[in-house]
């Protein structure tokens, strides 16, 4: 575990936080803490908590118990804030003005902003800057909120959800943006339900399930934490989940012949399919990525929601 | 690029001011709506003003400068309901606040300069009214314009609550501009301020003192000489409408707050 107890210096600290909304609990007793310059990334399923996390290290929400620090400050205060770019998963602006006033109206909240054209220039919206924000594309609003994300100058990126929606060119144009902010020692979170992201970015993956930390780690780390593998072959006739009955296997998914699941012990959970004298064609068995270990460490839970796109 | 680290934010009057622009800007750029706001008064005055401009309503006080009165007390709480209102209804609904809470931008600094954005607005379109007025031959002592001009922005306290009232109060982008149409014309109609009081029915006749629009009218009824209650008296309801109608729209706002940011 890369987690470090909390201690002065520190870019972002929860400790043991709860969340309650009403009756339903949001996090429960979550600690962690986030060194500057690290890139972190928040993996969970819908509702796992991600946001909330995020809220509460915004000062946006308040804990239900716990401590939250950021930048050794309260949350709220505008000395940390002014420190910190965001990218929220439901936001907004006024749509009636154009690109570039937005951006030097929100650049113009920070101490020491970046100058507006730089920040156009950065967030690929030059072309479009004396255009109202009603006729940019859902894309170009992304930039635009990347944009006032970064306008400040912020020591601490907070990205929630910020490639949902983005087709793939522009979600590895956004992915390498992040690399960039990375490298000039600013200290980035996002959440992601997307995990091929975290390989590419994060130095550290915090995974969350309902409102519990389950694994806190290097993306190799978490990857190596479960030796399992990605089982895939085709079966005539096509079976039905009662078939696996028994079998040390996870997140099994079927579609017609096609059948696909994880296991630490494959050789067994083969050996005995094929005791059962099923006609097995079309046999892989690969080592699994990030998203077969977050498979893991969530349950089969996890493996429907995991491929889920939708935001919460 | 560096990454500039620890440093002082950025002072309060300089936030607001930025905002108080923010605001402006954005009215700007909804040329229809500063149209309706800045040009129905003004309509309403050609239409129904200006044909008798010179009658005497009751001693001494021209037709006009009742009108001009009255649809003073209209231009400026159309500012407050329909832009700052409806306004801020448009803000929560395009969700800015959200990403204006997560900014260095208090919250209070972010209500403040729709405040006086929304004042600014009121101030023009009331000038422009006035100014209008004037030059289609309504005569008035200097100092009757000056009380005219201050007893109504003094009016648009209680307005301005009611409008960040439905601005708060209406969750959605739509049901914002129906509550302010269902409580804000009737009121307007029943206040005698686009009717003449002594045109109303009995039973609106009735009501009418009831309305904090009405004791605005009168406000500004008293500034050009045609009320027919003391300024005293309409200086307190209006105060104790302020009171009223600001407490609920400070009362909306907590509930919205404690929704999105508990």
């Amino acid at each position: 575990m890369t987690t470090a107890s909390a201690s002065a210096g520190d870019a972002v600290q929860l400790v043991d936080v709860s969340k309650y909304y009403g009756r339903v609990e949001a996090l429960r007793g979550v600690s962690v803490t986030i060194k500057p310059g690290e890139v972190v990334a928040m993996l969970g399923p819908n509702g796992a908590g991600k946001t909330t996390a995020i809220s509460l290290m915004l000062g946006m929400r308040r804990p239900t118990a716990g401590r939250v620090r950021l930048f050794d400050l309260d949350p709220g205060d505008r000395a940390a804030r002014s420190r910190c770019g965001v990218m929220l998963q439901e936001s907004g602006v006024n749509d009636v003005l154009r690109v570039g006033e937005t951006v030097a109206i929100f650049r113009a909240y920070y101490p020491h902003p970046l100058a507006t054209a730089r920040v156009l220039e950065l967030a690929g919206l030059e072309a479009v800057a004396n255009r109202k924000i009603t006729t940019l594309s859902g894309g170009q609003r992304q930039r635009l909120y990347y944009a006032l994300a970064i306008c400040g100058n912020p020591e601490a990126l907070f990205l929630d959800e910020p490639t949902a929606g983005m087709d793939v060119e522009s979600r590895r144009a956004f992915l390498g943006d992040i690399r960039r902010c990375a490298s000039e020692g600013r200290t980035v979170v996002l959440s992601t339900h997307y995990l091929e992201e975290v390989d590419q970015v994060a130095d550290r993956v915090v995974v969350i399930d309902r409102g519990v930390i389950i694994a806190d780690d290097s993306p190799a780390a978490i990857k190596s934490k479960v030796a399992g593998r990605r089982v895939t072959f085709t079966v005539t006739p096509s079976p039905t989940p009662a078939d696996f009955a028994g079998l040390p296997i996870s997140g099994l998914e079927l579609r017609d012949k096609w059948v696909r699941f994880h296991s630490s012990q494959p050789e067994q959970a083969l050996a005995a399919s094929f005791r059962r004298g099923w006609d097995i064609q079309n046999l892989e068995v690969v080592g699994a990525d990030l998203e077969e270990a977050f498979v893991n460490l969530t349950g089969n839970r996890g493996a429907d929601l995991a491929r889920s796109q939708e935001t919460p | 690029m560096r990454v500039a680290a620890g440093a002082r934010p950025v002072s309060l009057p300089r936030l607001l001011a930025v905002q108080i622009r923010a605001v402006l800007l954005g009215y700007w750029r909804i040329p229809l709506f500063a149209i309706f706001t800045i040009g129905l008064p003004v309509m309403f005055f050609a239409l129904f003003g200006l044909p008798r401009l010179h009658q005497e309503i009751s001693h001494h006080v021209s037709v006009g400068a009742y009108i001009l009165a009255s649809l003073g007390a209209y231009a400026v709480s159309n500012v407050l309901v329909y832009n700052v209102g409806i306004g801020q209804a448009q803000t929560r609904a395009r969700k800015l606040d959200l990403l204006q809470r997560a900014s260095p931008l208090p919250g209070w600094v972010a209500i403040a300069a729709t405040m006086v954005g929304g004042l600014v607005l009121a101030t023009v379109a009331l000038l422009v009214l006035l100014f209008v007025g004037a030059i289609a031959g309504v005569s008035l002592p200097l100092t009757h314009w000056l009380l005219l001009i201050l007893a109504l922005l003094y009016g648009a306290i209680p307005m301005l609550g009611l409008g960040l009232t439905i601005g708060y109060l209406g969750s959605s982008g739509n049901l914002a501009p129906a509550l302010a149409s269902l409580i804000y014309l009737p009121m307007a109609f029943a206040s005698g301020i686009l009717v003449p009081l002594s045109q109303l029915p009995s039973l609106v006749r009735a009501i009418a003192p009831y309305l904090p629009l009405y004791q605005v009218g009168q406000l500004g009824w008293n500034a050009v000489g045609g009320a027919n209650e003391s300024a005293g008296e309409a200086a307190l309801w209006t105060a104790v409408w302020g009171v009223v109608l600001g407490g609920l729209a400070v009362w909306a706002y907590r509930r919205d707050q404690n929704r999105k940011f508990a």
